[in-house]
């Protein structure tokens, strides 16, 4: 426990004010580790491609830029590269994850249902079939 | 020099490995070929949080451009294959589970 060492004195500045400094940015360390072990989780568990998009995108960047943001707690002086890669991350993950879910739905991936609910109305042409029939691009 | 404690050590090593291993069971794992992207996807965006976690480790900012061009490089990849799955149509048509 680094925190607990006590008053230092360091280039005039209490090592209080850094301990506390540390402690948020190893809280931010854990949390955005755990949230990108909960992008993973949801990828293995969700049943269809679209939710392990949702699942695997967003909690992945959140776990992240969390992750970022605890280096730049502990490490002030490396800001720059940091912001960079977070500012990629956040502006690059939506555009490849709708990319993705496009293609997939283009390519024909019919959606998940849940075939334990009961639909007791119905009817035929209802059913989740692709707007864009891949036979016509085939010609 | 920070020294970190060894709880957020050992807890960031192991839920990002955790979140790696999970990853690479549904790269290996998933039915169709969009999974596969999308495992790789996610992949690449915990690596690029795992290359940071280890410049903070290793106490050196090398390793974040190192994260940089990884994270640029998977995007493209992405991006590409996303392109070659709506475009070519190579993806078995698999059942939905």
């Amino acid at each position: 426990m680094s925190w607990k060492k006590g008053i230092r004195w360091k280039k005039g500045i209490r090592h209080e004010e850094s301990s506390v400094r540390t402690l948020i940015g190893e809280t931010l360390l854990v949390l955005g580790a755990g949230f990108c072990f909960l992008g993973a989780l949801g990828l293995v568990r969700m049943p269809d491609v679209y939710n392990r998009i949702q699942a695997g995108a967003k909690a992945s960047t959140l776990g992240a830029l969390g992750l970022l943001a605890g280096v730049g707690c502990l490490h002030p002086q490396w800001w720059n590269k940091l912001v960079l890669i977070a500012l990629f991350i956040l502006l690059t993950n939506p555009i490849g994850s709708s990319t993705l879910a496009r293609a997939a739905y283009i390519s024909g991936l019919v959606p998940w249902r849940n075939r334990t609910v009961e639909r007791p109305r119905e009817e035929e042409g209802t059913s989740a079939h692709p707007p864009f029939s891949t036979k016509e691009k085939s010609s | 020099m920070i020294s970190l404690s060894p709880v957020t050590i050992l807890m960031g090593f192991a839920l990002l490995g955790g979140g790696v291993a999970l990853a690479l069971a549904r790269l290996g794992w998933g039915p169709t070929a969009a999974d596969r992207v999308v495992a790789a996807d996610t992949l690449a965006v915990i690596t690029t949080a795992g290359l940071a976690w280890i410049a903070l480790a290793l106490d050196s900012s090398l390793y974040l451009d190192v994260a940089l061009i990884y994270g640029l490089l998977s995007f493209v990849g992405v991006v590409a294959i996303a392109r070659v799955l709506e475009k070519g149509n190579p993806v078995e048509k698999g059942d939905p589970p």
